[in-house]
């Protein structure tokens, strides 16, 4: 007698906490790109793979939670945000985690060693850049609220102002990617040309983390503008 | 005539087996709806949950349900053809009430959305177009009622939509949701009282022998909406709100306090669930309880003897008891995107449709009424996701379940002449 009541199936599987649970997940992964340019610039291999390992499997589970989400997702879903949009921010999400993965596997495949003269910016340009993401996180933390208020009203201009701060957290680390490239500049001769060549493909994919959580943050805004 | 009078014990008998079936079976299955959202919500336990509903289905059945138990009763067959013939309305509510039970097992066990109150309604249409005259059905009344099922879900979802809105402006929307959540709610209590109360009192009491005046009503409606909203402010006193429970959720605290707003909506639920749905399953008894006991009369007067709400109430405690926790079970633990605030503004709005419905004798669906204020909600842009296909089929579903309930009562019908003579 007791079988699934069509009532209860109307309630679809709501979006919203998985995709806060994604890019918690995919922040989790840019987050352990610190410790890996600390082992890195401290020279331990050993560290270094232990921790490129824990962001492939982070970012393994970035993944399997991007598939759950689409997989919930069917176009006959009655949403307050389009499904488009939902979908292109939950892209946005998963780069943060693919770029990462991307940047330990490189520096560990290819054994990279940054010059110790430019440690410091580099360790402050990782460091930016994950700044960037946490604030795109911060701002995906409110999307359960801009639901309970139906994406109006001051929810929307406290959304906005973590936006506002996501664009200058990204302008920041702009500028000190560009202060870290100039100094490397002054010494990318003493370096083999190949090694100088991909440690300016480290940085500017460093670079990219930040710049995809700024994008998290476009798309969140599409979702505001209504 | 002395079929009737041959007969009489047996048949009676029979009409409260089938009545006590139909019932059973709306407890078992339908007011699990009617519950689910207040259990899914997390305002109530299920036990909580099965206690309110047998206590306020109950009373909704017994204080507003009086005007549809009349229109299933004698509304829908036009009483004047069947004067001398009146065993044929005998048989033809029984095979209703076997048609829309049997109707109401079978497609609850293969978990298709179903009405009572259409398979009640279409049974019995079917019966009386098909086996006594085209010219035995009232069709204005049962066009109105049919134009009833399309509006009474466009008005709970309006409904739905106006009071979640005005949540999301007074309390979501403001510098300090907690602080207007304990101020607000009281009120919205209020309003539960206020509504229930206005129905039952300008609609409900005749039979029960208490007449009053339309200002009576409404001064009597304002002291329980106080008495409620009082109630409120008495049960949210020891609701604090801390740091730490809204890091995750900035409205964790706010949504207890809805909480307890979600308590009374739940009663106010099962009320008007009572009012309608238990009404619908009587109705047919009442009709064949009434002839028999006029002595084949097929009178328009009598009133309705108070065992049988009784009955139809116990049906539906006993269904509930055995099956209805499993029920309000599943659909409650589904629904995690249904806050407390959500729930409230979905149930109270389908409530007060339905109430209003039962206080003018229309008999609704309380499902598609909650369907309809939940997408009320949705459209305020306040839910997660809703599942647009599920929601066609439930609509889809009465449009099957007419022709079925009508197919089933024709053929109970036949077997009943068959059986008894005539």
């Amino acid at each position: 007698m007791v079988a699934n009541s069509s009532f209860m199936q109307m309630f679809a599987k709501s979006p919203v906490k998985p995709m806060q649970q994604h890019i918690e997940k995919a922040h989790a992964c840019a987050m352990e790109l610190i410790p890996f340019f600390e082992a890195v610039l401290a020279k331990d291999w050993q560290q270094a793979e232990v921790i490129q390992k824990r962001i492939t499997t982070l970012e393994h589970e970035a993944d399997t939670l991007k598939r759950g989400v689409r997989a919930h997702l069917p176009k006959s879903l009655f949403m307050p945000v389009p499904r488009t949009d939902l979908l292109e921010l939950l892209r946005m999400q998963d780069r943060i985690a693919n770029k990462a993965k991307d940047v330990a596997g490189i520096m560990l495949g290819r054994r990279m060693e940054v010059p110790d003269a430019i440690a410091e910016l580099m360790l402050a340009h990782v460091t930016g850049a994950v700044a960037v993401s946490q604030q795109a996180v911060t701002a995906l933390n409110e999307l359960d609220e801009l639901v309970a208020t139906g994406f109006r009203g001051r929810e929307v201009s406290v959304v906005e102002k973590m936006i506002d701060d996501l664009d200058q957290l990204e302008h920041e680390a702009d500028v000190r990617e560009k202060e870290l490239r100039h100094a490397f500049f002054a010494l990318e001769k003493e370096l083999p040309p190949i090694d100088a060549m991909f440690l300016y493909k480290v940085i500017d994919w460093v670079g990219e983390v930040a710049d995809r959580a700024q994008q998290v943050g476009s798309r969140l805004q599409l979702l505001l503008a209504r | 005539m002395t079929i009737i009078a041959e007969y009489g014990t047996v048949l009676i008998a029979l009409a409260c087996i089938f009545g006590f079936f139909m019932a059973w079976g709306v407890g078992a299955n339908d007011v699990a709806n009617a519950m689910g959202t207040s259990v899914g919500s997390g305002a109530l336990t299920i036990k909580q949950a099965i206690m309110i509903a047998i206590v306020f289905e109950f009373a909704g059945a017994y204080l507003a349900g009086g005007a549809v138990t009349a229109t299933i009763r004698k509304g829908i067959i036009d009483p004047g053809i069947l004067v001398g013939t009146p065993e044929l309305l005998v048989f033809g509510m029984m095979a209703s009430l076997l048609a829309a039970g049997v109707w109401l097992l079978v497609a609850t066990h293969y978990g298709w959305p179903v009405s009572t109150t259409h398979s009640i309604v279409g049974a019995i249409v079917g019966f009386a177009a098909v086996g006594i005259s085209v010219e035995a059905v009232a069709w204005g009344k049962v066009g109105s009622i049919v134009a009833s099922w399309v509006v009474s879900p466009v008005i709970a979802g309006g409904l739905a939509f106006m009071l979640y809105r005005s949540v999301q402006k007074l309390i979501m929307d403001t510098a300090d949701p907690f602080a207007n959540a304990k101020k607000y709610v009281p009120l919205y209590s209020f309003l539960v009282g206020f509504v229930i109360s206005m129905v039952t009192f300008t609609k409900g009491l005749k039979h029960i022998g208490l007449e009053l005046s339309y200002g009576e009503s409404a001064f009597y409606s304002i002291v329980a909406g106080v008495a409620v909203a009082l109630l409120a402010k008495y049960l949210q006193r020891n609701i604090t709100q801390s740091k730490e429970e809204n890091v995750d959720f900035h409205f964790t605290s706010v949504e207890k306090v809805f909480g307890v707003l979600m308590m009374f909506t739940a009663c106010a639920m099962a009320f008007a669930h009572g009012s309608n749905d238990v009404a619908n399953a009587v109705g047919p008894l009442a009709a064949v309880v009434s002839i028999i006991g006029a002595g084949g009369e097929v009178a328009q007067k009598s009133s309705m003897p108070s065992w049988i709400l009784l009955l139809g109430g116990g049906g539906i405690v006993a269904g509930l008891v055995m099956y209805g926790h499993k029920v309000i079970a599943t659909v409650g633990t589904g629904i995690t995107e249904l806050t407390p605030s959500r729930g409230f503004a979905a149930t109270l709005a389908a409530a007060t449709t339905v109430v209003i419905a039962s206080g003018t004798g229309l008999p609704i669906s309380t499902t598609h009424t909650l369907v309809g204020a939940v997408l009320g909600v949705g459209i305020a842009r306040g839910l997660g996701a809703l599942n647009m296909q599920v929601v066609g089929t439930i609509f889809m579903s009465w449009i099957v379940t007419l022709p079925a309930g009508a197919g089933l009562a024709i053929l109970f019908y036949f077997i009943l002449k068959g059986i008894f003579g005539g």
